[in-house]
């Protein structure tokens, strides 16, 4: 056994100790204060909640179509963003004639869209995906613009001297070189799809974590707001995981001193 | 000397000038590159051209390879015009452009993918040329893997794999530390000599274009012009390490002169004063 071993060990029992002293404050920290359980719920609390919650209130249903509207709306949003982005990264007229009304859509925040949305679409889940399509679009179009930019023109020159075409050699090192930047783009992209698909939900509709946020709000039942943030921190945590397991597997043969985890 | 059939490249009366935007002003000025550039290379020939940074030698070698074509003049590899990137011509920078996502094997490779090889071809010959090349045993390693020697030899593993006439090289070693240049120029040498290609060389070190070539031009500061063409009278080409022994009295004088034709020595003293 190894120092660097036994320090992760210790490093983890740390954390794993944090853990149980953050439980525990929660758990006997508002009793002691005299905070009242509509402001704060104890652990336990959100615990039985969940279990009442899952049983009655169909929260895995709802966690699950907030997890498919995300999981839809982040690939849409990403087909979208990179689509784009390659084009006005290998089109300098189309860049400077699309720029002004991409910068404006940028800065104007996506969520606002929300209600719009769902105006046009009804309580459906298309205002939802179409959010967080929206949201995740500029993260991703930027990441491969930039990137596409700034391929070594030495590289593309090699590949001309072997007589390559456009599009292979868009195909074989464009394409490719932007892949890092891109996956840079996506683990942004996978967080931010979430909060649009929630604030979609929020604002009309009766299924998704969104919904049931609000409705645990009016119903005054703070335990079960709780339990939603949980959910939607699960659902983002699977999200962003699944972007990291994504781009270990296509960046594997960058060196891992450069690789920056998490 | 280069004569009749036998000529593998050949620069006619070649001029070359770039506009370029005065970032500050935004004027355009034109800056007149190369200018009346005539030289031709036998098939066979190992031929250097040196001269004073910025003289242009690199947009010679552009040029031959038809990645730009010439504002005046014209260019011919194996007496065809070049008038787009061809398949006659390898090209071997300083950076050695591997490709980060892809093994050595595959680097290799990556001419003969563009060019359309069934993948068996482009395995065998791939793999024959990491050999010669000395690279048997790395195929599958990725290029961030490998030392800065081998992956250079990697890169002129990839030129010769499309099998090129004409092998342009833009000082393919410059960032090579001094004995892993010795050893790289070695195996470039040989590989020359016994695939028998032409080449056309560009560096800035003196003794080693003395060393691994056949004839050696030498350009003026911009607009490059080529001001004299030497003749280099020793034996090895094809053995480098040879030649830096057994002619090293001849050598030195080669140097000596390349020395006074680029006023190498005026400046150094210039700069004592």
């Amino acid at each position: 056994m190894t120092d660097k071993n036994t320090a992760t060990r210790n490093s983890v029992w740390a954390s794993l100790g944090l853990f149980v002293v953050f439980l525990a404050g929660w758990e006997w920290g508002p009793g002691l204060l005299d905070i009242p359980p509509y402001i704060i719920p104890t652990a336990s609390s959100v615990y039985f909640e969940f279990i009442r919650a899952v049983g009655s209130e169909q929260l895995f249903y709802h966690s699950w179509i907030t997890f498919a509207e995300t999981a839809i709306g982040f690939i849409l949003g990403t087909i979208l963003g990179m689509v784009i982005g390659y084009i006005l990264g290998i089109s300098a007229r189309a860049e400077f004639i699309l720029s002004p009304y991409i910068l404006a859509l940028q800065i104007a925040p996506k969520v606002a869209f929300a209600p719009l949305f769902v105006l046009w679409f009804g309580y459906t889940i298309y205002p939802k995906i179409l959010v967080a399509v929206l949201i995740v679009f500029f993260p991703i179009m930027v990441n491969v613009l930039g990137a596409i930019r700034t391929v070594d023109q030495d590289l593309i020159n090699l590949a001309r001297t072997f007589s390559a075409s456009r599009w292979q050699i868009f195909r074989m090192i464009e394409f490719r070189d932007a892949l890092p930047p891109l996956f840079s783009g996506l683990r942004i992209a996978s967080t931010l799809a979430v909060i649009g698909v929630v604030v979609g939900e929020m604002v009309g509709g009766n299924l998704g974590l969104g919904f049931l946020l609000v409705f645990g709000e009016g119903a005054g039942n703070t335990a079960l707001v709780f339990v939603t943030i949980i959910m939607l921190t699960v659902v983002g945590i699977l999200a962003y995981g699944s972007v990291v397991l994504l781009e270990k597997k296509v960046l594997h043969y960058i060196p891992k001193k450069d690789y920056a985890p998490v | 000397m280069a004569n009749g059939k036998d000529i593998r490249i050949e620069y006619r009366n070649v001029a070359k000038q770039f506009t370029s935007n005065n970032g500050v002003d935004g004027a355009e000025s034109i800056i007149r590159a190369v200018e009346n550039v005539d030289l031709s290379i036998a098939d066979g020939e190992v031929v250097s051209i040196i001269g004073p940074s910025g003289c242009g030698k690199s947009t010679l070698l552009n040029m031959g390879a038809g990645l730009y074509l010439p504002s005046s003049g014209e260019v011919f590899v194996d007496q065809e015009k070049v008038d787009a990137p061809n398949q006659h011509v390898g090209f071997m920078l300083q950076k050695d452009l591997l490709l980060a996502w892809r093994t050595i094997q595959k680097n290799v490779e990556f001419g003969l993918e563009i060019q359309g090889i069934p993948p068996n071809e482009r395995q065998e010959r791939s793999m024959d040329l990491l050999e010669k090349c000395r690279l048997t045993g790395f195929e599958n390693h990725y290029p961030h893997q490998l030392s800065g020697g081998m992956r250079q030899r990697a890169a002129l593993a990839r030129t010769l794999a499309v099998d090129p006439k004409v092998l342009l090289l833009d000082e393919p070693f410059s960032a090579l530390d001094a004995q892993t240049k010795m050893i790289l120029q070695q195996d470039l040498a040989e590989t020359l000599s016994t695939e028998k290609k032409t080449a056309l060389f560009i560096t800035h070190d003196l003794v080693e274009s003395v060393a691994l070539s056949d004839r050696v031009f030498v350009m003026s500061a911009r607009p490059g012009t080529i001001i004299e063409e030497i003749d280099v009278n020793l034996p090895d080409r094809a053995n480098p390490m040879a030649r830096r022994q057994d002619s090293q009295k001849q050598i030195g004088e080669y140097v000596a002169q390349l020395m006074r034709l680029l006023h190498v020595g005026e400046t150094a003293a210039e700069i004592e004063i």
